[in-house]
C-alpha cells in the first residue's frame, strides 16, 4: 500500500466516530431512498403486472338497470376493447360468531366465467352455474370468519333472507384494497365481497336479461374521457350512475395514493440527509486539512502534485461515502422487505413481484458519492490554492473582528467564558452556520415526521368528534318517508334517531364536471352535522348549495353562482341550484344542502335514504339482532367500532413508529454536533487547556464548549420549526389528489416533541465530547499546537 | 593530463526580486540577488533573520516565485514554469531538509521515506536511504518516537532518497544541539561528497560555514558577500 494511502487510513481510523457519524447521517438518506424506491418500484410492478394478468377493467360505470344488449352497445364504442356487464348489490349479512350485522357487496360472475376483473381462486373452486346458493368469498373476509369451502352463513338479499354456501376463497384487482362504501379504513370482519353465479344474481335481483354494472377495458390508444362521455351518453336513457376511470375506483385510487407517498418519501426526505452530510463531509475534512495544513505543503515540496493531494484528501471522503453507502444499503434493503410485508397486510396481491431496485441502489449510490466528493471538494479546493512555502508556515493566529457585533458584547458585561462562545460564533459564522442548519434540519425531519400523526388526530377528530356523533348509520334500501325515522327510533335501545338524504350527483359548471355526493341536511340535526376546518357547525342555508372550497376550486366555481345538479340515482332529477356558501373544509368533497330547500327544488315530499341513530351502549346486541332482520336495512356503518378499530391499529403501530422516525430525525442532530464539538475541541484545546491552567474548573471550561452547541441548537429550534412546516406543506401538497386529501395541521405537542427530542439529543452528544475534554492532558495540550 | 574543467552552475539567479504584500504594506524580501551555483558544490547561506534566506532557497525549491528577475534551473527557466511543471521540478530534482523536520506524523520513518520513493524516477529503496543516514534500525517507528535529530535524519533520508540534483536545507540544525547537529551535518556532508549533490544550507550558526566549499551572506535582501572556503574541514571538527 502507499505510504499516502496508509496515512489515509490512520487519519480515518483517528477520526473514526466522526466518520461513523457523518457516515450514518447518510445512511439514514441512502437507507430511505433505496428503502421507498425499491418498496414503491416492487408494489407497482406487482400492480401493474397483477392488473394485466388478471384484466382489471378501465372504466367503471353504474346503471340502475339496463338490458344485456347495452354490452354489446359499449363494446362498439371507439376505444373500448372488451365490455362486460354484471349485477351488484350490497346484503346484510348474519355470520356465526359474530353478533353485529356485516355488510356485503355482490358481485355476478358471468356463466362462462369473468372477462374482466377476473377473481383468482386462492381456494376450493368458484360457484357451480346450476347451484343458486353457492358463492365465493374474498380471501381475507372468509379467512377472518374461517368460511372454509362447505360451510355456510346467511344474508339478506333484496329483502329475502337467504342461506349461502361457501365454494372457494378468491382476491380480485378490483379489491387490492377492500373499504366499504363511507368507511375510514378497511374492516374484513365487517365487510365482504360476494361472487355469485349471474343466473342467481339475476334472479336474486329480479334483473333477467339485465345488469346494473358495466367495466370496460381500453384499447391502448383510447381517449378515456371520450369513452367515458359515449358510456355516460348510452347509459343515460337506463338510469346511468356516471362512468368513471381507474382514477376514482377506491382500491385504485387508495394503491396510488400510498405509492404516490413513498414516491413522495423517496423525493423529500433523502435531500435533507443529503444536505447534511455534504454539510458535514467538509466540516470535517476542512478541519483536518487545516490540521495538516504543513503536510500539504510538505507534499507540495516532496513534488506531489495538486491532483495526488487532492485525491488523497478525496479518498478519504470517499471512504466516508463508501461506508454510507454499505450501510444505506444493508439497511434499505432490510427497510424495504419490512415495508413490503406491512403494505402486504394491507393491500392484498396474491403474488409479489419484488424489484431488485437496482436503480435505487445505483442512483443511492451516485447520490452518496456526490454528496462527499461535494463536501469534499470546497475544503480540499482551499487547501490546494496555498502556495507550498506559505502553507509550511504556521497559519495566522485568527483575528477576532472587533465589529459591532462584538462592541455590543462588550457592553453587555458578559463572563470571559460566555464571551467566548459568542466570540467564536462570530469568528466561525460559517461553521456555526453549517451546525445551526443541520441541527434546524433535524428539528425539520420531526416535525415532518410527527405532524402526520397531527394530520390522522385532526381526521378522526373532525370526522368523529364533531360532524358524525352518531354512533351507528343504517342504510336504507331504497328512500323512504320521514315514517322510517319514527319506526327506527322504536329498535331496540336506540336513543335518538335522525333522518339523512345523500344522492350521488354529476355537478356541472359549463364543461367543468365533478362526480360527487349530495347531502341533505334535516332541520336540527345533532348528530351527523356539517363541519367547516374550522369546527364550527355550519347549518345550510334555506335555498342554494354549500361547496367546500376544494371542490369549488375544481368546478371554478363562486358563491352566488349556479350549478348544474345532475341526480344519478332515482328520481333522476337534474336541478340548477345556486351556490349559496362555500366553506374552508379541508377534506370536504360533497356538495351539501338544506333538506327542505331540496325536496321543494326536487317538487317531492322530503325523504330519507339513511338514518343516524345514538344508541345504548348495552342494547347493541339486541339492536344489531333487529337490524338483521329488518330488509328495509341494506347496510350499516358502526361509527363507533370503526373509531375503536382505528384507535387499536393507531396505538399498536403509533410507538414503534415514533421511535423509528425519532430516531432517524436526531441522527442529524447527532452528526453535526457531535462533529462541529469535536472539531471545536480538536481547534480550541490549547485555549481550553489554558483556561485550565489559569485554574478555571473543568465544569467551567466545558460549558465554553456545551454552551456553544446548546445555543446553537436553541437557535435552530425554531429554524427547524419553520423549515419543518414548508417541507411538511409541501409533501401534503404533493401527495394529495383530488379524491384524497390530507388534512394539514401542525401541532403545539408536534413543535414541543421534535424540538425536545433534538435539544436531548445535542446534549447528549456535546456531553460525549465533554468526556474527552476532561481526559485532555494539560500538558500535552499546552505543548503540542496541533 | 588533468585540465581543470570550469565547474557547470546548476542554478542561475538573476535579479530575483520577492515582495510580500499583506494589506497595504510591501516588504521586500529579496531586493535583486544573482547567483550562481555549480553542480556538487556545498553552499552555505548566512544571514540575519529576516535577510532572506528562506524566501531565496524556496524560490530555487520552486515553492516560490519571485516577483522579477529569472532563474534558470540547468537550461530551464523555472520563472516560466507553471505549477504542474514545478511540481514535477521538485519531484524529480530537489530534496529539502526544514528546521523542524516535517514529517508526517502518522507514517513510520520508513513510510515518510516511501512517500518520496513511490513517486521519483530512480529512488533508493527506503532502507538504503536511512541506513545511510543511520537509522537503519528506527525504521519502523512513528515520529513521535524518536529524537529530534533523529527526526532530522529521516528528513535527509526522505530528501536524498530520490537521489536529487540539489539539495536545500533551511536551518537543518537550527533545533537541535550541537552534538546531534553535527550528526546531521555528517550525514548532509556524506551525501554531498559520495552522491555529488549540489547542496545549499542556511544557517544561523557561523560555525557550520567551515564545511561549506563556499559561503554566501545575505542582508536585506541582497548578497553582501560570496566567496570560496579554502579551509575547508569535516563537520567532525566543528562545534558550537
Ligand atoms: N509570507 C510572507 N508574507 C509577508 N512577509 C513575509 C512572508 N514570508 C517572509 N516575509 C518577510 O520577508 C522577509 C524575509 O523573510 P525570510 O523568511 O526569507 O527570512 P529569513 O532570512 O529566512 O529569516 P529567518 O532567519 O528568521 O528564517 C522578512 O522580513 C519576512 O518578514
Ligand atoms: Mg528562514
Amino acid at each position: 500500500m502507499r505510504a499516502l494511502d496508509r496515512k489515509m487510513l490512520r487519519d480515518l481510523r483517528r477520526i473514526w466516530a466522526q466518520t461513523i457519524a457523518i457516515a450514518m447521517v447518510l445512511a439514514c438518506g441512502i437507507m430511505i431512498l433505496v428503502g421507498a424506491e425499491a418498496t414503491q418500484r416492487t408494489l407497482v410492478q406487482t400492480q401493474a403486472a397483477y392488473y394485466e394478468r388478471h384484466r382489471f377493467a378501465d372504466v367503471f360505470a353504474g346503471v340502475a338497470r339496463a338490458p344485456q344488449s347495452v354490452v354489446t352497445e359499449a363494446a362498439a364504442i371507439d376505444g373500448v376493447a372488451q365490455a362486460e356487464g354484471r349485477i351488484t348489490f350490497s346484503a346484510v349479512l348474519d355470520i356465526d360468531g359474530m353478533t353485529e350485522p356485516a355488510t356485503g357487496l355482490i358481485l355476478s360472475l358471468p356463466a362462462e366465467g369473468a372477462g374482466l376483473n377476473v377473481p383468482l381462486l386462492r381456494r376450493g373452486r368458484l360457484p357451480d352455474p346450476d347451484r343458486h346458493a353457492e358463492v365465493a368469498l374474498n380471501e381475507p373476509f372468509a379467512e377472518r370468519h374461517g368460511l372454509v369451502p362447505g360451510s355456510t352463513f346467511r344474508g339478506i338479499l333484496n329483502g329475502q333472507l337467504r342461506e349461502l354456501v361457501v365454494t372457494g376463497w378468491v382476491l380480485s384487482p378490483e379489491f387490492v384494497y377492500t373499504i366499504a362504501p363511507g368507511a375510514m379504513m378497511p374492516d374484513d370482519r365487517r365487510y365482504g365481497l360476494i361472487w355469485m353465479n349471474e343466473a342467481a344474481a339475476a334472479a336474486t335481483m329480479d334483473m333477467g336479461g339485465a345488469v346494473n354494472d358495466i367495466t370496460l377495458r381500453l384499447t391502448r390508444d383510447a381517449d378515456e374521457a371520450q369513452v367515458i362521455a359515449a358510456l355516460d351518453a348510452l347509459l343515460d336513457a337506463y338510469g346511468g350512475t356516471g362512468a368513471h376511470g381507474r382514477d376514482r375506483q377506491t382500491s385504485h385510487t387508495f394503491l396510488s395514493s400510498e405509492l404516490q407517498q413513498l414516491g413522495a418519501m423517496a423525493t423529500y426526505l433523502p435531500p435533507i440527509f443529503f444536505v447534511v452530510s455534504a454539510f458535514l463531509v467538509n466540516m470535517v475534512l476542512g478541519r483536518l486539512i487545516a490540521l495538516e495544513r504543513a503536510q500539504i505543503g510538505l507534499f507540495k515540496a516532496l513534488g506531489y502534485g495538486r491532483t495526488e493531494i487532492a485525491g488523497h484528501y478525496m479518498k478519504l471522503a470517499g471512504l466516508i461515502g463508501v461506508i454510507a453507502v454499505a450501510l444505506g444499503w444493508g439497511f434499505g434493503w432490510w427497510i424495504a422487505d419490512a415495508m413490503i410485508g406491512l403494505y402486504g397486510e394491507f393491500f392484498r396481491f396474491p403474488f409479489i413481484i419484488r424489484d431488485t431496485g437496482t436503480g435505487a441502489l445505483v442512483i443511492s449510490a451516485v447520490l452518496g458519492l456526490a454528496t462527499v466528493a461535494l463536501g469534499g471538494l470546497r475544503a480540499v479546493w482551499s487547501s490546494l490554492k496555498l502556495p507550498p512555502a506559505e502553507a509550511m508556515q504556521p497559519p495566522a493566529p485568527p483575528t477576532f473582528a472587533r465589529g459591532a457585533a462584538d462592541r455590543f458584547l462588550t457592553w453587555l458585561r458578559l463572563r470571559q467564558t460566555t464571551m467566548m462562545i459568542f466570540r467564536s460564533i462570530l469568528r466561525w459564522p460559517g461553521r456555526a452556520a453549517i451546525t445551526l442548519f443541520g441541527v434546524s434540519a433535524s428539528v425539520a425531519m420531526l416535525v415532518m415526521s410527527y405532524f402526520m400523526f397531527d394530520s390522522i388526530e385532526m381526521l378522526m377528530d373532525s370526522v368523529f368528534g364533531q360532524a358524525n356523533r352518531q354512533q351507528m348509520t343504517l342504510m336504507l334500501a331504497a328512500p323512504q318517508t320521514e315514517q322510517a325515522v319514527l319506526d327506527a327510533l322504536a329498535l331496540p335501545g336506540v336513543i335518538r334517531a335522525e333522518g339523512g338524504y345523500a344522492m350521488p350527483v354529476r355537478l356541472a359548471n359549463g364543461h367543468r364536471t365533478r362526480l360527487s355526493a349530495l347531502q341533505g341536511h334535516y332541520e336540527g340535526a345533532e348528530l351527523a352535522r356539517l363541519v367547516d376546518d374550522a369546527g364550527r357547525v355550519v347549518t345550510p342555508p334555506a335555498e342554494g348549495l354549500v361547496l367546500p372550497e376544494m371542490l369549488a376550486r375544481a368546478l371554478g366555481i363562486e358563491a352566488g353562482q349556479a350549478l348544474r345538479v345532475e341526480m344519478l340515482a332515482p328520481p333522476r332529477t337534474v336541478l340548477t341550484l345556486s351556490v349559496t356558501a362555500v366553506i374552508p373544509q379541508g377534506m370536504g368533497q360533497e356538495a351539501h344542502i338544506a333538506a327542505s330547500a331540496l325536496f321543494a327544488a326536487m317538487d317531492s315530499a322530503p325523504q330519507v335514504n339513511m338514518i343516524h341513530l345514538s344508541v345504548e351502549a348495552d342494547r347493541v346486541e339486541e339492536l344489531y339482532a333487529a337490524i338483521k332482520s329488518t330488509p328495509a336495512i341494506a347496510g350499516l356503518s358502526d361509527w363507533a367500532e370503526v373509531r375503536r378499530q382505528f384507535d387499536a391499529t393507531l396505538s399498536e403501530s403509533l410507538l414503534t413508529m415514533v421511535a423509528i422516525y425519532t430516531l432517524i430525525g436526531v441522527l442529524i442532530a447527532i452528526g453535526v454536533v457531535y462533529n462541529a464539538a469535536r472539531i471545536q475541541l480538536s481547534e480550541r484545546s490549547y485555549e481550553l487547556a489554558s483556561l485550565r491552567v489559569l485554574g478555571f474548573s473543568r465544569g467551567e471550561v466545558a460549558f465554553v464548549l456545551v454552551g456553544e452547541m446548546m445555543l446553537l441548537t436553541l437557535l435552530a429550534i425554531p429554524l427547524g420549526w419553520a423549515l419543518g412546516y414548508q417541507v411538511a406543506a409541501g409533501m401534503v401538497e404533493a401527495i394529495s389528489t383530488d379524491v384524497i386529501q390530507i388534512p394539514f395541521a401542525i401541532s403545539r405537542r408536534t413543535y414541543a416533541m421534535a424540538a425536545l427530542a433534538v435539544f436531548l439529543a445535542s446534549l447528549a452528544s456535546v456531553l460525549m465530547v465533554r468526556r474527552r475534554l476532561d481526559r485532555v492532558d494539560l500538558a500535552m495540550a499546552l505543548k503540542a499546537r496541533d | 593530463m588533468n585540465i581543470a574543467t570550469p565547474p557547470l552552475p546548476i542554478f542561475r539567479a538573476e535579479g530575483v526580486t520577492r515582495v510580500y504584500r499583506t494589506g497595504s504594506v510591501e516588504v521586500w524580501a529579496l531586493r535583486g540577488v544573482d547567483l550562481a551555483l555549480n553542480e556538487g558544490e556545498m553552499v552555505v547561506l548566512l544571514g540575519a533573520s529576516g535577510s532572506g534566506k528562506s524566501t531565496l532557497v524556496n524560490i530555487l525549491g520552486g515553492l516560490d516565485l519571485p516577483s522579477g528577475g529569472r532563474v534558470h534551473f540547468r537550461d530551464r527557466e523555472l520563472t516560466e514554469a507553471d505549477d504542474r511543471a514545478l511540481t514535477a521540478f521538485r519531484r524529480d530534482h530537489v530534496g529539502f531538509v526544514f528546521q523542524f523536520y516535517n514529517l508526517v506524523p502518522s507514517l513510520t520513518a520508513r513510510e515518510n521515506v516511501a512517500l518520496v520513493t513511490e513517486i521519483a524516477r530512480d529512488p533508493m529503496t527506503p532502507e538504503e536511504a536511512l541506513d545511510r543516514v543511520g537509522l537503519a534500525p528506527r525504521m519502523d517507528h512513528f515520529p513521535a518516537e524518536l529524537s529530534g535529530g533523529e527526526q532530522q535524519r529521516v528528513a535527509i533520508a526522505r530528501a536524498i532518497a530520490k537521489r536529487p540534483d540539489v539539495l536545500l536545507c533551511d536551518e537543518p540544525t537550527g533545533a537541535l544541539d550541537s552534538r546531534t547537529g553535527v550528526q546531521v551535518l555528517e550525514a548532509l556532508h556524506e551525501v554531498n561528497r559520495d552522491l555529488g549533490t549540489a547542496t545549499v544550507l542556511i544557517t544561523h550558526n557561523a560555525a557550520i560555514q567551515r564545511i561549506a566549499h563556499r559561503v554566501v551572506v545575505l542582508a536585506d535582501g541582497r548578497i553582501v558577500r560570496d566567496e570560496a572556503n579554502p579551509d575547508r574541514v569535516l563537520p567532525s571538527e566543528v562545534s558550537w
